[in-house]
């Protein structure tokens, strides 16, 4: 709601209208102009700006990296992990929290232990993961796991409690069992709750992942050569002084990162056509 | 602008000069996620000052876009809107301003919910720059206790019932001295013992205050019980399809509702819309 | 209610009445008593397995009594207790940031994300480049920060910021959008001007999702905290945690855990209740079953 008193929809603008009212040739121009103050503030050392490498060295850095091996060895390192550590965050998480929202008796006992639980960053359980699980990467997952299961729970609880009590009494009046509600009830009023909890999941998911990965690579609470992965690439980048690398390996990320996400959004639409109306 | 007392038993808009709109060919076309959508076509009226004047039709005809139009929140696409004489759109101007000479009564309601009703009321002429807070908040407090409105002015609106915020927001109206009231159904959502409550809660008000009333409403009942005049449009695109004389004298109460001539215009009224309402059913128009 | 003694009026119900009652009638309920036995449960699973049983690689882990005994211990093993100063040191120092980088990214935030709600116009030049820059996780950030901002403190202090940042302007840019338009267009109606919209109405309407962002906000600040200050810095709960890993003082961990937990807990609660006083409105509608 823009204008206080927007007019109608107007998919395009009316011919006539200046070219610069287009939102598409405004976000570019604005990231333009994001990238030349980029440029000029790297170059002309300005504060702060000045010891990021300009994105011009960055790209030149970047593009030989695209037919590297390596590079995209670490695309997948990172990848795998995100996703199991996010699908096992999801077998786990779905099912507690649809318990949590549909047994009172499950939820009286169990909210609690999750909410002390909850405050706890999951980085903060990377030391004590590594001295449980006898592996390095079941420590990194179950940090993961850790990250996302709280948001998507928190979600799916929400989701359930949200639905119209209306829909469960319309069903039971026609006869419905208790397994078919929550199959067809339950299930499906919750889909768009369980989206939305992927979707800000992973995002946190991410975040876990490149911290673990740049701890391994860095010193502290994982020493170990095993690791890889984009995190660990500008961890490595950084001791080894290739500033632009850094850079790169944050780009890189970041559209790992966008890519993901759009995927949990595309599954997501296609799990719940009805939302696509909203 | 405020007629007299004496004034009551004369017909609406021999004496006040003011609230007079003119609509005059007024189209509307909107661009839908389905296409373009003619929501008024065509379509001219004239209100005049002083006068109830019920507009009624079936749901999603584009009655609403029509007070949209006047009140300033729409453009429109052809065609002309004036008031007084006063051009408030046309073609040079397609959307008109917003402003305290024509106040909308919201559907659902547009008190602020984070400001005490009495602050509510108080909001308009302090924006304006037309009074202080005092002052706005003394007047307020008055008009609110003719309306019958006491002891709610330090609560919230979310903490009183439905009718008695509907009658708060057309104080909050009223208190700007408007030309023209624009009321977009508003007591849709009120059960039908309170809305005959509001009925004659309105009808006082307006005795006490002579605006030009514009009021949407699907209720053929309401319609006919507060209205001098009734407009019957056309189901979407929107254009005033007869226009009934409610000749029953105001000042009115509800034993009119039981009267000859009342049951007369009922079946007037219902015949006409009936046909246009099957019409907006099989075409399956969802509301705007 | 006998205990009237916050009752405003005569016949109006004080908040603590109704806190009195509500507790009260909670205590009845099997809900606290199902609550003891999920913690009874938790921690002791957590103590036989780590303590009693030792089974398998629980045994290395320190278990509640060994963390209990040593956080309330006057004389600590491995010096950090609750009677240590050097742990309230450490407490400070997070919080500290964490105040710090709240108060920016607040202070930055709310404005971005009213004018981003408000104004289309700034809303297609600015958010491009916003939206752009948030996939890149705030972790991802630690070597650039660091590189950028030498010192120890301004880098995480950095972090937390960007990370609430983000929270904080996206919460408040929905809270503009998510106002019924109903709102300023009455505003508009009554004569009011941009300017007076903007404050009597856009500002209020959004504050619900202010602080739903605020208390979003909190918590993401805690968490890039926590993973900045174990990577560079020095002090802090997040230090704490992992310099006791490397020295292998284990229960310390488990302290810093904790209290990381209850501090962000904290924290959160305080933005809510802040919420809830700045929008009495909002209590009394919601209490009374919702408005409208």
């Amino acid at each position: 709601m823009s204008a206080v008193v927007a007019s109608a929809a107007r998919p395009r603008p009316r011919p006539g209208k200046s070219i610069f009212r287009h939102h598409v040739v405004r976000a570019v121009i604005s990231i333009a102009v994001f990238l030349v103050l980029w440029e000029l503030g790297s170059r002309l050392k300005a504060p702060w700006v000045g010891d990021v490498p300009p994105p011009t060295v960055v790209m030149n850095t970047w593009l030989p990296l695209l037919t590297d091996q390596g590079y995209w060895y670490s695309w997948y390192q990172s990848s795998r992990r995100v996703l199991s550590g996010f699908l096992a965050a999801m077998l786990i998480g779905i099912p507690f929290g649809l318990a949590m929202a549909t047994s009172r008796v499950f939820n009286d006992v169990t909210f609690p232990v999750f909410e002390i639980l909850r405050p706890v960053p999951p980085l903060a359980w990377v030391p004590a993961a590594i001295i449980f699980w006898p592996t390095q990467e079941l420590s990194i997952g179950f940090v993961i796991f850790l990250g996302a299961i709280f948001t998507i729970m928190l979600n799916v609880i929400g989701g359930a409690r949200s639905i119209d009590v209306r829909f469960f009494q319309a069903a039971r009046s026609m006869g419905s069992s208790n397994f078919d509600i929550f199959r067809r009830i339950i299930l499906p009023g919750v889909l768009p709750s369980i989206v939305v909890g992927c979707e800000v999941g992973i995002g946190i998911t991410w975040n876990v992942v490149v911290a673990a990965e740049m701890i391994s690579g860095g010193g502290g609470a994982i020493q170990s050569s095993a690791g890889g992965g984009l995190g660990f690439f500008i961890w490595n980048s950084y001791i080894g002084f290739s500033y632009p690398h850094i850079v790169v390996g944050m780009i890189s990320i970041g559209i790992a990162g966008y890519i993901s996400s759009a995927i949990i959004r595309q599954l997501g639409l296609m799990v719940t056509p009805w939302m696509r109306l909203r | 602008m405020n007629a007299p007392s004496s004034m009551r038993s004369a017909p609406a808009g021999q004496h006040a000069s003011k609230g007079a709109i003119r609509i005059q060919n007024v189209d509307k076309m909107y661009y839908a996620r389905e296409g373009a959508v003619q929501a008024v076509s065509d379509c001219s009226l004239d209100i005049r000052a002083g006068e109830i004047c019920m507009i009624v039709g079936p749901s999603g005809c584009g009655k609403t876009t029509l007070l949209n139009a006047i009140a300033g929140f729409h453009d429109i696409t052809g065609g002309t809107i004036s008031l007084d004489g006063e051009l408030l759109c046309g073609p040079e101007k397609p959307k008109a301003e917003p402003g305290p000479d024509r106040v909308v009564v919201f559907q659902n309601g547009a008190l602020f919910p984070w400001k005490t009703n009495l602050e509510n009321v108080a909001f308009g002429p302090v924006m304006q720059g037309k009074m202080t807070w005092a002052q706005a908040r003394e007047k307020a407090r008055g008009m609110m206790a003719d309306a019958g409105l006491v002891g709610v002015e330090h609560n919230y609106p979310g903490e009183v019932s439905s009718g008695m915020r509907r009658r708060v927001e057309i104080v909050r109206a009223l208190m700007n001295d408007p030309k023209v009231l624009l009321l977009d159904e508003p007591f849709r959502a009120l059960d039908s013992l309170t809305k005959s409550v509001m009925h004659e809660a309105l009808l006082e008000i307006y005795y006490k205050n002579k605006v030009t009333i514009f009021f949407i409403t699907h209720d053929l009942e309401e319609a006919i019980f507060l209205g001098h005049r009734v407009a019957i449009m056309t189901t979407r695109p929107c254009k005033p399809k007869k226009i009934l004389e409610v000749d029953i004298p105001h000042p009115r109460n509800y034993s009119v509702l039981t009267s000859p001539r009342f049951r007369e215009l009922m079946e007037e009224t219902v015949n006409a819309v009936h046909e246009e309402a099957v019409k907006a059913f099989e075409a399956g128009e969802k509301e705007m | 209610m006998a205990n009237g003694k916050q009752a405003t009026s005569a016949g109006e119900i004080g908040a603590w009445d109704i806190f009195t009652y509500r507790f009260s009638k909670w205590l009845r309920s099997p809900t606290p008593y199902r609550m003891f036995v999920g913690f009874a449960l938790f921690f002791g699973a957590w103590f036989l397995l780590s303590e009693v049983f030792r089974v398998w690689r629980f045994a290395s882990l320190p278990g509640p009594r060994q963390v209990l005994t040593e956080w309330l211990n006057p004389n600590p093993v491995y010096g950090m207790s609750l009677y240590t100063p050097e742990y309230y040191t450490h407490v400070w120092m997070s919080l500290r940031r964490v105040l710090i980088a709240f108060v920016i990214a607040t202070g930055l935030g709310v404005p971005y994300g009213l004018f981003l709600g408000w104004s289309r116009n700034f809303r297609e030049f600015t958010f491009p480049v916003f939206e752009t820059l948030r996939p890149i996780p705030v972790l991802a950030w630690v070597p650039l920060a660091i590189v950028m901002f030498r010192g120890d403190e301004t880098p995480v202090i950095f972090l937390t910021t960007l990370a609430s940042f983000y929270a904080t302007a996206l919460n408040t840019m929905l809270g503009v959008q998510s106002i019924d338009e109903a709102y300023p267009r009455a505003a508009a109606c009554l004569g009011a001007s941009k300017w007076q919209i903007f404050r009597h109405i856009i500002i209020p309407g959004a504050l619900p999702f202010i602080f739903t962002g605020l208390q979003i906000s909190v918590g993401v600040a805690w968490f890039s905290l926590v993973a900045a200050e174990m990577v560079s810095g020095e002090y802090g709960l997040g230090y704490l945690i992992n310099t006791s890993y490397v020295n292998v003082q284990y229960p310390v961990i488990i302290i810093g855990m904790i209290s990381v937990g209850v501090v962000g807990y904290v924290s959160s609660a305080l933005v809510r209740f802040a919420g809830d006083y700045l929008m009495q409105w909002r209590v009394r509608e919601l209490a009374l079953g919702g408005g409208r």
